[in-house]
This record gives C-alpha cells, sequence and structure tokens, in this order.
C-alpha cells in the first residue's frame, strides 16, 4: 500500500479519536438514577418468623394463574396431582419458599420472588416497555401484551427474577408483580401477605418497613444478621429480607451498591445524547465520502456502489 | 455508471454438488425451526431461565453480524480513507453483509420467544430508548435495509441488460392456452428492463447517502453490541465486563470485517477456480495488525486500569478462554506483519480464518462463555439448536453461491486491471492514484 498523506493520517486521528471521546467519556462520570419515591409500596420478609408452610405459594398461584397462565407443577410420584410441587421459581411459579438447613436445629427458610429495584434492570433494559416501574408505587410490572419474549429482562436481573414458560409455543414472562392487577387491586395487599399466618410477610410504605427491619434488629441484634438485605443492593430494592444467616446462604446474591442499568444508560445517554453525535457523525462522514468521490470522478475513474 | 463491468457474473451452473448439500442443512434447520414454533422455544433448545440466550444470540447475532462487517469495514476505507483500490471487492463484500445481518434478523424472530409482537418496534408509543437492546434492533434493521439498497444496482444491472432467456424459454415450454400472448409479455418483460434502467440512473445519485449510512450504523449497533451486556453487571467475568465494551466490540468488528473479506476472497477465488485478489487483499491485510494492536492496547490498558491482570493468570476456564482469544488474535494479527506472509495466498487466508475465530471468540466469550449466572445453571446447545444455527449458515452460503451466479458482484480481473491500465496508459505518469494500481500489480 502507498504511504498515507497527511491529510488520510489527519482525518484518520481526528475520526479515531471522536469514536474514543464519544465512547469513553461517560466512564468519567457518575451513575445515573435517583433514590425510591416517598410513596413506594414495599414488603418485608423476615425469614426468623417464616415456618415454611408455603400458604403464600398457593395463594400466589391461585390469584395469578389466570393473569400469567400458570399450570401447577406435580411431582412423578403424585399420582393423584394433588401437590402443587416447584422446585424454583419458573415460567408457572411467582413465588417460592426454599429452605437453607446448616444442621436440624439450625436452618432458615426463605421466600424467593421479584425484587422490584429502585433501578430495575429489566426496565432498563426491555426495548418495548413491556416491563414497566410504577413512578408512585414503585411496583415493577410485567405487560405481556407488549412483550416481544426477547429475554434480556432475564439476562439483565441481577436476582435472575423473571422466569420464562420455555415449553410453551404461547410464551410469557412471569414474575411477582405485587399482585398489582389482582389482590393489590381488590384487596390492598398482595396474596403471599394477605395469607401469611405468622406475620412473617408484611406489607406497606417503603420507608416504614425499612424503619421497622432496622427496629427489629436493634431490638433483637442476636436474632439477625446486622443488615437489611435489599436496602441498598444494586440502587435498592422494594422487597426487604430479614434473616438469621448470612443472605449469600440463603441464595441471595452479594451485589455491589452501583446499579449496572444506571450505568448501561449512561454510557448510551452520553453517546446518544440528543441523537447529535450520530447525525454528526453522518454529516462528517458524508462530507468526506463526498469530497473522496469527486476527486474519484475528476480522475476519471468514477462510480459509486 | 459506465464502470458496471467493474463486475463480473461468475459462470456456472447453479445446481451443483455443494448447492444441494448445503441445500439439505437449510432444509433440516428450516424443519426444525418450524418445529420450534409448534413446540416452544425450550423444546429445541439447550436454554434455561439462567441462560435465557444461547448460541442463537451469541453466534446468529453477535458474532454473525461482525462476520457481515465486510462492506463496513470495506466503505471505511474505500469512501472515508479514500482507498479506491478495493472498489472492486465492495460488491462480493456487501453481498455477505446483506446475508449476515438479513440472517441475523431471521435467527432472532426465531428466538423471539413472541414474534408476534415484534410489531411493536414500529410503534413509536412503544420504544424505549434506555433499552441497548431497542437502539441495536432498530439500527440492525435499518441497516439490513441499506445493505439491499446498497446491493441494488447489480440486481437493477441485471434485471437491464437481461435477454430473459429463461422466462422467454419457460413461457414457449407452457402449452400455448395457458400463455397465448407472447407479444405482451415480451413488453411487459422490456418495461421491466427500462424500469431498472430508470431507477438506477436515480438511485445512483443518491447511493452516496446510502453508503455513508451504511457506514454510520454499524458504527451505533457494533458499540452498542458491546454495551448490551454492560447491564448484566456481576454476571458477566470482569474479564470482560467493562465499560469499554462498545469501543472493543466496535474496533473488532473492524478487523473482523477485514479478516473476513481476506478469507471470503481467497474462498471463492478458489472455489471458483479465479485469480486471487492478492494484490487488494494484502492491502487490507497491512491494516489489519494495526486495528488488531488498537483493540489489544485498549483491552489491556482497560485491564491494568480495573487491576484485572491476576485474573489473566487465575488458569480457570474463564482464564483459559481469555488466553485463547488473545492467542488467536494476537497470532492472527502477528503474521500480518510481514510482506511475504500478506502476499501469499495461503498465509492470507490461514490469517483471516484466525482472526475470525479469535475476534469471534472475544464476543462469544462476552455473551455466553464469560457469563455466569449463579450456582446450579448450566448450558450447552442442544443438537437441534446447533442444526438451526447450521441452517442458517448454510443458507448464508447458498445465497452466496447462487446470488454470485446470477448478479455482476465478482470483481471482474480483465476489466478491472488490464484494460483499464492499457486504456489510460497515458495518463499513468500524470496520475498517482492509477499508478499505484499499476505499480502496485
Amino acid at each position: 500500500m502507498k504511504s498515507t498523506s497527511r491529510r488520510d493520517f489527519l482525518k484518520l486521528m481526528g475520526l479515531t479519536g471522536a469514536a474514543c471521546l464519544a465512547t469513553a467519556a461517560p466512564l468519567c462520570a457518575s451513575t445515573e438514577g435517583g433514590g425510591e419515591s416517598e410513596t413506594a409500596i414495599a414488603m418485608l420478609y423476615d425469614a426468623t418468623m417464616c415456618v415454611g408452610c408455603k400458604a403464600c405459594m398457593a395463594a400466589c398461584k391461585r390469584v395469578n394463574m389466570d393473569q400469567n397462565n400458570l399450570s401447577y407443577e406435580h411431582l412423578a410420584t403424585d399420582g393423584d396431582k394433588l401437590w402443587d410441587a416447584p422446585k424454583d421459581l419458573s415460567g408457572d411459579t411467582r413465588t417460592i419458599i426454599k429452605l437453607y438447613k446448616e444442621s436440624d436445629t439450625r436452618f432458615s427458610y426463605v421466600k424467593h420472588s421479584c425484587m422490584h429495584c429502585t433501578k430495575p434492570a429489566c426496565v432498563s433494559a426491555c426495548p418495548v416497555k413491556a416491563m414497566t416501574k410504577d413512578p408512585v408505587t414503585g411496583v415493577v410490572a410485567y405487560n405481556k401484551n407488549a412483550c416481544i419474549g426477547c429475554r434480556y429482562c432475564q439476562v439483565a436481573c441481577a436476582y435472575n427474577i423473571p422466569r420464562f414458560q420455555w415449553a410453551k409455543a404461547i410464551p410469557q414472562i412471569v414474575k411477582c408483580d405485587f399482585c398489582k392487577e389482582t389482590n393489590l387491586k381488590a384487596k390492598g395487599k398482595p396474596a403471599c401477605g394477605e395469607t401469611c399466618p405468622v406475620g412473617a410477610i408484611s406489607f406497606g410504605k417503603r420507608k416504614d418497613l425499612l424503619a421497622e427491619a432496622h427496629k427489629r434488629i436493634a431490638d433483637q441484634p442476636g436474632r439477625y444478621v446486622n443488615k437489611v438485605y435489599g436496602e441498598k443492593e444494586v440502587g435498592g430494592a422494594n422487597h426487604l429480607y430479614l434473616a438469621a444467616f448470612p443472605f449469600e446462604k440463603l441464595g441471595l446474591p452479594a451485589l455491589k451498591e452501583e446499579s449496572p442499568a444506571a450505568l448501561s444508560e449512561h454510557i448510551q445517554h452520553t453517546i446518544y445524547k440528543g441523537f447529535i453525535a450520530p447525525v454528526a457523525l453522518y454529516g462528517v462522514l458524508c462530507a468526506v465520502a463526498m469530497k473522496n468521490k469527486k476527486e474519484q470522478e475528476q480522475l476519471g475513474h468514477g462510480e459509486d456502489n | 455508471m459506465g464502470h458496471h463491468d467493474e463486475y463480473q457474473v461468475q459462470h456456472g451452473k447453479i445446481l451443483t454438488k455443494p448447492f444441494f448439500i448445503l441445500l439439505a442443512l437449510v432444509v433440516i434447520g428450516f424443519g426444525l425451526i418450524a418445529y420450534r414454533f409448534i413446540a416452544g422455544v425450550g423444546a429445541v433448545t439447550g436454554l434455561s431461565d439462567g441462560y435465557p440466550w444461547g448460541i442463537w444470540i451469541a453466534y446468529d447475532v453477535a458474532t454473525g453480524t461482525a462476520f457481515a462487517c465486510g462492506g463496513y469495514a470495506l466503505a471505511l476505507m474505500i469512501y472515508i480513507m479514500n482507498r479506491w483500490k478495493y472498489h472492486p471487492l465492495i460488491r462480493s463484500a456487501l453481498l455477505t453483509s446483506v446475508f449476515g445481518y438479513c440472517l441475523a434478523g431471521f435467527s432472532v424472530m426465531v428466538d423471539l420467544g413472541r414474534y408476534w409482537n415484534a410489531y411493536s418496534f414500529f410503534l413509536p408509543s412503544r420504544w424505549q430508548p434506555n433499552s441497548i437492546m431497542f437502539e441495536v434492533a432498530l439500527c440492525v434493521m435499518t441497516y439490513s435495509t441499506v445493505l439491499i439498497i446498497e446491493f441494488l444496482p447489480a440486481v437493477l444491472y441485471t434485471l437491464e441488460h437481461s435477454k430473459w432467456q429463461w422466462v422467454r424459454e419457460s413461457a414457449q415450454w407452457l402449452h400455448p392456452r395457458l400463455l397465448p400472448d407472447t407479444d405482451s409479455l415480451h413488453s411487459g418483460l422490456s418495461v421491466v428492463s427500462k424500469a431498472a434502467g430508470h431507477v438506477q440512473v436515480r438511485l445512483d445519485k443518491v447511493l452516496i447517502f446510502f453508503i455513508v449510512l451504511g457506514i454510520t450504523l454499524p458504527s451505533m449497533h457494533q458499540s452498542s453490541l458491546g454495551s448490551m451486556m454492560i447491564i448484566a453487571g456481576d454476571k458477566l467475568h470482569p474479564l470482560w465486563q467493562t465499560g469499554f465494551l462498545p469501543l472493543l466490540f466496535l474496533i473488532n468488528c473492524i478487523f473482523i470485517g477485514y479478516a473476513t473479506v481476506m478469507f471470503e476472497s481467497i474462498i471463492s477465488s478458489y472455489s471458483f477456480k479465479r485469480a486471487y485478489e492478492t494484490h487488494e487483499i494484502s492491502g487490507l491485510a497491512k491494516v489489519v495488525p494495526m486495528v488488531a494492536g488498537l483493540w489489544m492496547a485498549v483491552r489491556f490498558g482497560d485491564l491494568i486500569w480495573r487491576g484485572q491482570i491476576p485474573a489473566i493468570f487465575a488458569f480457570d476456564r474463564n482464564s483459559f478462554f481469555f488466553l485463547l482469544e488473545m492467542a488467536l488474535i494476537g497470532g492472527g494479527a502477528f503474521m500480518l506483519l510481514w510482506k511475504k506472509n500478506r502476499l501469499s495466498p495461503r498465509m492470507l487466508f490461514v490469517s483471516g480464518a484466525i482472526l475470525m475465530l479469535g475476534g469471534g471468540l472475544f464476543r462469544f466469550n462476552v455473551y455466553l462463555i464469560g457469563f455466569n449466572p449463579g450456582a446450579g445453571w448450566s448450558y450447552f446447545p442442544s443438537f437441534a439448536e446447533f442444526m438451526i444455527t447450521v441452517g442458517i449458515i448454510a443458507l448464508e452460503i447458498l445465497g452466496y453461491l447462487v446470488l454470485v451466479k446470477i448478479f455482476p458482484v465478482m470483481p471482474n480481473p480483465k476489466k478491472h486491471f488490464e484494460e483499464e491500465v492499457e486504456e489510460e496508459a497515458g495518463e499513468l505518469v500524470a496520475d498517482p492514484v492509477h499508478a499505484r494500481v499499476f505499480v502496485g500489480k
């Protein structure tokens, strides 16, 4: 190849520099995303009170069955199909009680369901607004009528909460929405919280429940690990946990306080702010290409494509 | 547009043995795709709620579109860097890009659980501009259209100059009662030819704006393909999870683009028994080490900055794949530092293949191998899932093989060098561009 002229070299440097700036600039800036609204509602699950009766699971499935097209999951040994026995959250199960067992006397139940994050990655990821966060209640809900089934929400969620109906030809994403369209609408409370016989699931304003959680720890420091799970994880959540064991042992992942969704959005916003950068890039490239083409045509060589 | 003879139709039978082998793979793949639509995504894949994306996304979309960046990387070289000697290569690169992108879009439609809602992308009320996928989806759809427009001149040229031999023959073969009016058929065909010529003249005038759009759009969505995994946070191993993913994906697709052009040029010259385009592709090969070197510099700079160097030498699964990725990209680029290698079709082919593997592995690592949703989850593609991807790749090659025999796509070696040089020999002294072509030859 012939040696590069100085003009070409400068052009290359300019373009490369612009590309680097456009991509790298946001890395220096802080993350986006504010705190949860004052009116946000939340759930506090106290694992030390839970007796593992799974009434919450049964109520959840009964109430939300039609909305999410859920099925009962039977064991092969359960010939009469008497028991719903899900192994994990799934396309048929929005909440589940699991057991963490250290010994016969030292164990804890733990309830898994959507964390209703302050800065939900699923909402940030969804390309078609099928996942939304209510600005007043903070509830993260799913709309199957918009969903395209791309499962980016599953990739994005740090807790692996959204589940997909893999075996169905007409599938949907399944996850807890605090019974937004069912029990919450009808009775002002999610089905699990309404059903719990021992009061392990409290439901109310996030700020009140957070204060309550810290009060319980202060009152009985020996009973709990000194942390409210969900207070700060990836920017905070509206599902709060108290437990006697480190949360990681209960299957709740140890997460940073920064939200990857906020970082992702910040990078995207910086590059595409007002769509100026792409338009400018197009303009500059057009000018360069037209000029090159003209030169080429003058050399009697010209054509495009 | 006097220089359409810059390209030529590849002569030869369309129904060859490779054609039927590829067709068989396509039929198997599409049979399985039909089954997927009846039985659900889970019935044909090894996917799970922990690994919601498998090879259909990691290969067909994330890697396949990078392999389809030949058109983008060449256009960047020709129109922006003003290197017109690569112009003869652009149509075959564009054709590969058309197939790569359109079939990536098709794979997504197979992968989407609720594909019938995909029209949501056309409803501004449902747009969610914070979503990286939203940007990628719109950009890829637009770019696929732009690629088809960029390829249109080859189609229009054929329509304009076709003698319609096969239409006339099949009309004759039909019973006269089925097709009595041959006159109106012929006048209809001449209208089509005229219309094609008419459109072509107008398209030529605006084509440059589409070409530049075809440079802008991949710059946008190739970087966004990298941004896509930032939101996965800690689920993606720190060897790959970085805010520099968009820049790394952008640079990565450029050297993969050149590697693909090298690879494809040699393989098609070999299989069509054409002269190797060594002169052009060795020029591209010279650029590859610079681009790959820049990529490596960003990659290592970022790892040092984030203090992740120890992770490279952990010698676990992630460090193994990281080292493999680096060895392939570094090795493939390193080979091209020597002029001797750049002039050898064999070495150009080997290095192109290694760079495609390495560059593709980086994307695989980001989307699949470095992705860990937590304990208890695992993924390996099922046989059916794999065969669907094979079927789609087979369709890509099949389409290429057929279309180069219908449309003028391959560079015309006679027209492009010998005649031009002869015709314009008088200008050569005063004409540095042509002198370059001439001397280089």
